[in-house]
């Protein structure tokens, strides 16, 4: 007679961590985590034990001490007997600038692309991968240095402007372009701004409004709105109104030359502008084929099942193809916004000061302490990638097959 | 692994000072070679010419050195360095002294643990403006554009000098000086600063040097010298009297020229000293006793090393100045060897 019973309860021997397999795994972990925490002590210990044998020390009060140097381009107040800590955070706040503005523009530019290197058209096809394939196979700090020597050799310098002879004007009488950067009139807010700006921004949200309530109404009744004028119409009537109602309170600083530069309106420097192009079509590229790859990933039958069902190829493109690109395009995009932030770092090569320009630049340069400031620097860098990564994460599994 | 890749940065640092510890002398012999850091091209004081030869008046000091050490003023490695690299890699041993127009300063001497061993050039920073800009004194830059090398004292200056004066201007930070150049030229800047010698030497290079002109301002005080490693004293006394050596032959009044003659024997005591024929001092610093004379022989005492790469007849056209002897109202004064 065969009765089924629970297994004899084994006691544990020590053997049991090679032979069996339920330990096994953990054993080999336990070792390499060991061997793991065993080597960095190590190197740690050799670093430190090496700074002392060269009476050196890891020390990071230079931070607060005056930083002594001026930086062109500052975002937040600083000058030059403000700390290193806080000139580093205006190269903080310069990179993450760049980094935003360059990720703006080269998904614009990468989608456009992408979408039109499929295109019916022979010449917009071609044109699109001519971008593409030149803009991809050269090093991005070419690029940056090739637009940043053409702005400089190419746009005129502020001297340019002054005289009765003048060879350059401004266009518009209110826009400047020097081989300096670019000076455009800066806005000036008077009593009851504030109220224009408030209703602008109820205005946005009057959009929003607007459009779900015609999605619904489609969804409900089948009835279609028209979408493009009445947005139009509610983002921008009200505010006009209310602009001319309260007495125009917003003005513009045009820019004017005064002694060596323009002053007044606002400044877009040269290094920004050429860095920022240049992040933006090299990674634009990058985008396009992204775009590429994932629309072509969305099997012909949907495009003609829509088509089918009487969408215009616009629709088509919108409800049908891209939603469904978008799982495909979204990872790889997310490591393209990652190389962005970090290719900014080459913002030394046109005098941007970034946090690699600040903090890895100057401070480390005028207080010698390399190792504190890479250490920071690779903080850095790290945080935002990794808090980029989070966030674009958190949008690729809000688009991703939802099984119900 | 992202921890992995932190801690492989620090063991190369770790690595790299334990590398700087040992006798630097024995390295060079052993090598039969010495490694001298220099600029990545500044004409005058250090530039490789057509051949790939390198010329200029920090050359000629390495040249020196290799002569006293090696017998053989050919016998030098340039490493062109930025001025962002140059101290990591003196620090990390990659060169054996640095000859690249560095200012002395306290913090570098203290802090950073180099020891300078004298002075080759008095500098002080100085403008260089079009002339069409008609400006006259650096006080009237107010709101000016700059053109300044980042990773240099001068970049501290010249905040120091505006705030100073109660005057504003933006920065434009670039990295080497062809660079700065060409944004200078091309009008990107309206002034260009640096070691008012680095003005000299890149106004030489311009198609129109006489349009530009030199602002009468010195804002600071830049004594340009060699350095070594702290720590390894030996190697430093004997770049320091390399340089002494070089000085004290023109105040002697030997040159490449009369050397040979000299080195016979003379009735000077200090001479002979200096070029081995009397007492014993290449000896104390471990090298062979004409290790003064071979290093005098390998590009002319100071003032031929100045009048060949930045002396008046050359494009460069340096004035003596503060660089000249003491005994002619300059800095230039070399201890007794003795």
């Amino acid at each position: 007679m065969t009765t089924i019973s629970d297994p004899q309860q084994e006691s544990f021997r020590l053997s049991m961590l090679l032979n069996d397999t339920r330990y096994r795994s953990l054993t080999f972990q336990a070792i390499a985590l060991l061997v793991l925490i065993v080597s960095f002590a190590y190197l740690g210990n050799n670093l430190i034990s090496n700074l002392r044998a060269a009476g050196l020390n890891i020390s990071f009060e230079f931070l607060g001490s005056p930083a002594g140097y001026d930086i062109n381009q500052t975002l937040i107040d600083y000058n030059s007997q403000s700390t290193n800590a806080r000139a580093a955070m205006v190269g903080i706040i310069n990179t993450l600038l760049v980094a935003f503005l360059a990720c703006v523009t080269a998904t614009v530019l990468g989608v456009l692309a992408g979408v039109l290197r499929l295109s019916n058209n022979w010449l917009v096809r071609k044109l699109m991968s001519f971008y593409v394939e030149i803009f991809r196979n050269i090093p991005v700090l070419i690029w940056i240095i090739i637009i940043f020597t053409i702005m400089t050799a190419v746009l005129p310098g502020p001297r340019d402007f002054r005289g009765d002879d003048a060879t350059a004007s401004m266009v518009l009488g209110s826009f400047a372009f020097t081989n300096r950067g670019i000076y455009v009139p800066a806005p000036i807010w008077g009593a009851g701004s504030g109220i224009v700006v408030a209703i602008f921004v109820a205005s946005i949200a009057g959009v929003f409004a607007y459009r779900r309530y015609a999605t619904k109404l489609l969804y409900d009744t089948g009835r279609l709105l028209p979408m493009f004028w009445p947005s139009v119409a509610i983002l921008l009537l009200p505010t006009i109104v209310a602009f001319y109602l309260l007495g125009r309170p917003i003005g513009l600083d045009y820019p004017e030359l005064k002694g060596f530069n323009f002053a007044g309106g606002i400044k877009i420097g040269g290094p920004l502008i050429a860095l920022w192009f240049a992040l933006s079509i090299y990674t634009g590229a990058f985008i396009a084929e992204n775009v590429r790859a994932g629309i072509q990933s969305v099997s012909k039958g949907q495009t003609e099942a829509a088509s089918a069902l009487g969408l215009r190829p616009g629709r088509v493109m919108n409800l049908v193809v891209l939603p469904q690109a978008l799982r495909v395009i979204i990872p790889p995009l997310i490591s393209q916004y990652l190389n962005i932030t970090k290719n900014s770092s080459l913002a030394i090569a046109v005098g941007y000061a970034d946090i690699t320009a600040t903090l890895g630049g100057i401070t480390l340069n005028q207080t010698g302490r390399a190792i504190e400031c890479v250490l920071l620097l690779m903080l850095f860098y790290l945080t935002i990638s990794l808090s980029i990564s989070a966030i674009m994460n958190v949008y690729n599994n809000s688009m991703k097959l939802k099984e119900r | 692994m992202r921890k992995t890749v932190l801690f492989g940065a620090l063991t190369v640092a770790g690595l790299a000072a334990s590398a700087a510890a040992a006798g630097t002398l024995d390295d060079v012999k052993a090598r039969g070679k010495l490694n001298c850091g220099v600029t990545t091209g500044l004409a005058g004081f250090a530039a490789p010419d057509a051949n790939g030869e390198w010329n200029g008046f920090d050359v000629d000091v390495c040249r020196a050195v290799a002569a006293a050490v090696l017998g053989d003023p050919k016998a030098v490695e340039f490493v062109p360095t930025t001025g962002k690299t140059r101290f990591t890699a003196l620090a990390s041993g990659e060169i054996d002294m640095l000859a690249r127009n560095t200012t002395w300063t306290f913090s570098r001497d203290v802090d950073l643990k180099f020891d300078f061993v004298g002075v080759n050039y008095y500098d002080g920073q100085g403008f260089l403006v079009p002339k069409e800009l008609g400006v006259t004194s650096a006080k009237e830059l107010d709101g000016a554009t700059v053109c300044i090398q980042t990773g240099t004292t001068t970049e501290l200056n010249l905040a120091d000098f505006f705030r100073a004066n109660n005057i504003s201007y933006e920065p434009v930070p670039i990295e080497t000086n062809a660079e700065g150049q060409q944004q200078y030229l091309a009008g990107a800047c309206d002034t260009y600063t640096t070691d008012a010698s680095g003005l000299a030497a890149t106004r030489a290079t311009f198609e129109d040097p006489s349009a530009h002109a030199l602002l009468p301002e010195i804002i600071s005080k830049e004594p340009l010298g060699p350095l070594v490693r702290h720590g390894d004293n030996e190697w430093g006394d004997l770049v320091r009297w390399t340089l002494n050596a070089l000085i004290a032959a023109e105040e002697y009044g030997v040159t490449s020229t009369n050397i040979a003659e000299l080195s016979a024997g003379t009735n000077n005591p200090e001479i002979n000293r200096l070029l081995g024929t009397e007492g014993n001092l290449g000896e104390m610093l471990g090298l062979s006793a004409d290790w003064a004379k071979n290093a005098i022989m390998a590009g002319g005492n100071y003032g031929e090393i100045f009048a060949k790469n930045i002396g008046e007849a050359t494009p460069i056209g340096l004035a003596r100045g503060l660089n000249a002897q003491w005994t002619n109202g300059g800095l230039l004064y070399s201890p007794p060897f003795r």
